[in-house]
């Protein structure tokens, strides 16, 4: 019975949270055309959580594609098949690797940043004074860094992307000798608009997520040096989670 | 006005205060009697459960966020530790209220940021970010950038703590002159009995949510009551007791580890 009970207790709890994201999502929403007008505030995020994690999404992108550059080759070889590399670790990429890979990292880099950055407004009085000059801390602060994260994602899962696609290339034809023309023609052929929608898809879903639960918790962390490294930790932990499950739903909704 | 973080601990049951207008008024009471919470009240920041707040002739306690808003336009506050924007330099913070609510020419922004810098005594700072500024030197900016919408009501909390002698008397000397030169309304948050004697016109003691004293600073050094002559005279017990409520001392201390 004491089991059902903390049970049922931790079931409502996590359903009052996640009505609580979803409230705050709405109050994001509602500030947005405002803080739209403000395109510097944006564009200065966009450069925070984009273009500063550019290196890590492109050092990661180029070794996730040589490894499945490596395996693919090994695997299609058995099959007498190795051209259709180019088609495997494109779809690979595009589809599941490009997306799910750069919004673990994203969360690692921009979200932590995000989450501990207004944690420390928070616990300094930066968000008060804010208030107490009748400036808008969600429109001022917390809007231009969720918009920069949700414009910022699905732009590096396609860097990743591309960079995934080289790095297969590099090991699988110029390493292991697939043949150049037939590693780039199989894949224009095989793959479709389709799968590409589907990465674009993810992504974007991914971004409103990963920068949602950043600034969610940042928002809302205690103001306490415990609580705002808390507050990072589970971003991390909280990002994880979802991407991976709405991965799933996502894939099987294209199916 | 009353008001209570959770129905079973009141922090203000029937309190009653006015403030003058235009002049200095010190809010004293030892710590945890809620005078940060009284400035949270009249800021509009937590609302009242009972009774009326009323600030500039308007009642806070069911007005809308846009109202607030364009009645905060009207205040300044000084937050404890200055507050300041950590990726804005001195200027930039100064000018922030400026930019946000204004569509003043650069050229006149940078005229309003300088003179209240000058004010302050950190015109020189202001290409400096917080990070570099000491606590004294952030409680001025943050006070230039409190006072940059010249606004008529000016809130310090806890002004003093952790200052030098040579920035507290900085600090002292510009509240009582914004006061005379600009006629502000200024409300001074303190438990500093003897900077707050040579500043205030008025002087609030609070304690257990209800105001024990009001009167001049030199009135109430002789006012007739236990609590205000242990707050006033600095003594560890008194009505404010020096221990938290505790089991009996011999008792705990000689307690055997098995019962």
């Amino acid at each position: 019975m004491k089991l059902i009970g903390e049970l049922w207790e931790s079931l409502t709890e996590a359903l009052a949270g996640l009505g609580a994201v979803v409230r705050f999502l709405l109050r994001l929403a509602a500030a947005s055309p405002r803080a739209l007008l403000r395109l510097d505030l944006i564009s200065q995020q966009i450069y925070n959580a984009g273009a500063l994690s550019l290196v890590i999404i492109m050092l990661s992108g180029l070794f996730v594609g040589m490894v499945l550059g490596l395996q693919g080759f090994q695997l299609l070889q058995r099959f007498g098949s190795e051209e259709a590399l180019g088609t495997a670790a494109t779809i690979g990429l595009v589809k599941e690797l490009g997306p799910v890979v750069t919004a673990l990292l994203f969360a690692g880099r921009a979200g932590t940043a995000l989450a501990s950055e207004l944690g420390l407004m928070r616990a300094t009085d930066q968000l008060s004074a804010m208030e107490m000059m009748a400036v808008d801390p969600i429109r001022r602060v917390v809007v231009p860094r969720f918009l920069g994260g949700v414009i910022a994602m699905p732009l590096l899962a396609a860097i990743f992307s591309v960079v995934g696609i080289y790095g297969a290339q590099l090991v699988g034809v110029q390493i292991m000798g697939v043949d150049s023309g037939s590693f780039w023609s199989q894949m224009r052929a095989a793959v479709g608009l389709r799968d590409i929608n589907e990465g674009i898809v993810k992504s974007c879903i991914f971004g409103v997520t990963c920068s949602l639960i950043a600034v969610y918790e940042g928002y809302y962390a205690t103001p306490t040096a415990e609580g705002v490294g808390r507050a990072t930790t589970r971003t991390v932990v909280t990002s994880a989670v979802f991407i991976l499950f709405l991965d799933y739903l996502i894939t099987a909704a294209f199916l | 006005m009353s008001y209570a973080v959770n129905d079973n601990r009141p922090v203000f049951a029937g309190l009653d205060m006015d403030i003058p207008r235009g002049r200095i008024t010190a809010v004293m009471g030892p710590s945890g009697t809620g005078k940060t919470t009284l400035l949270r009240l009249i800021t509009g920041q937590v609302r009242a459960d009972l009774g009326s707040v009323v600030v500039a002739g308007q009642e806070l306690r069911r007005m809308r966020r846009a109202d607030l808003y364009v009645l905060r336009r009207r205040m300044g506050m000084l937050f404890q530790n200055g507050a300041l924007l950590t990726d804005l330099s001195v200027f930039e913070n100064v000018a922030f209220p400026l930019r946000e609510h204004s569509d003043l020419p650069e050229r006149l922004i940078r005229q309003l940021v300088l003179t209240k810098l000058q004010a302050v005594g950190l015109r020189g700072a202001a290409e400096l970010m917080p990070a570099e500024l000491s606590g004294g030197m952030s409680r001025r900016v943050a006070l230039a950038r409190a006072i940059v919408m010249d606004p008529e009501i000016l809130i310090y909390d806890e002004p003093f703590v952790g200052l030098d002698p040579i920035s507290l008397g900085v600090i002292l000397r510009l509240i009582r002159r914004l006061n005379d030169a600009l006629g502000i309304t200024s409300i001074v948050v303190s438990h500093d009995v003897q900077e707050i004697s040579t500043v205030a016109d008025v002087v609030f003691l609070l304690s257990g949510g209800k105001v024990v004293a009001r009167g001049t600073p030199q009135e109430l050094q002789s006012y007739p009551s236990e609590t205000v002559r242990q707050f006033i005279g600095g003594l560890a017990d008194g009505p404010v007791p020096f221990h938290f409520p505790a089991p009996d001392y011999f008792g705990e201390l000689l307690a055997r580890e098995d019962a």
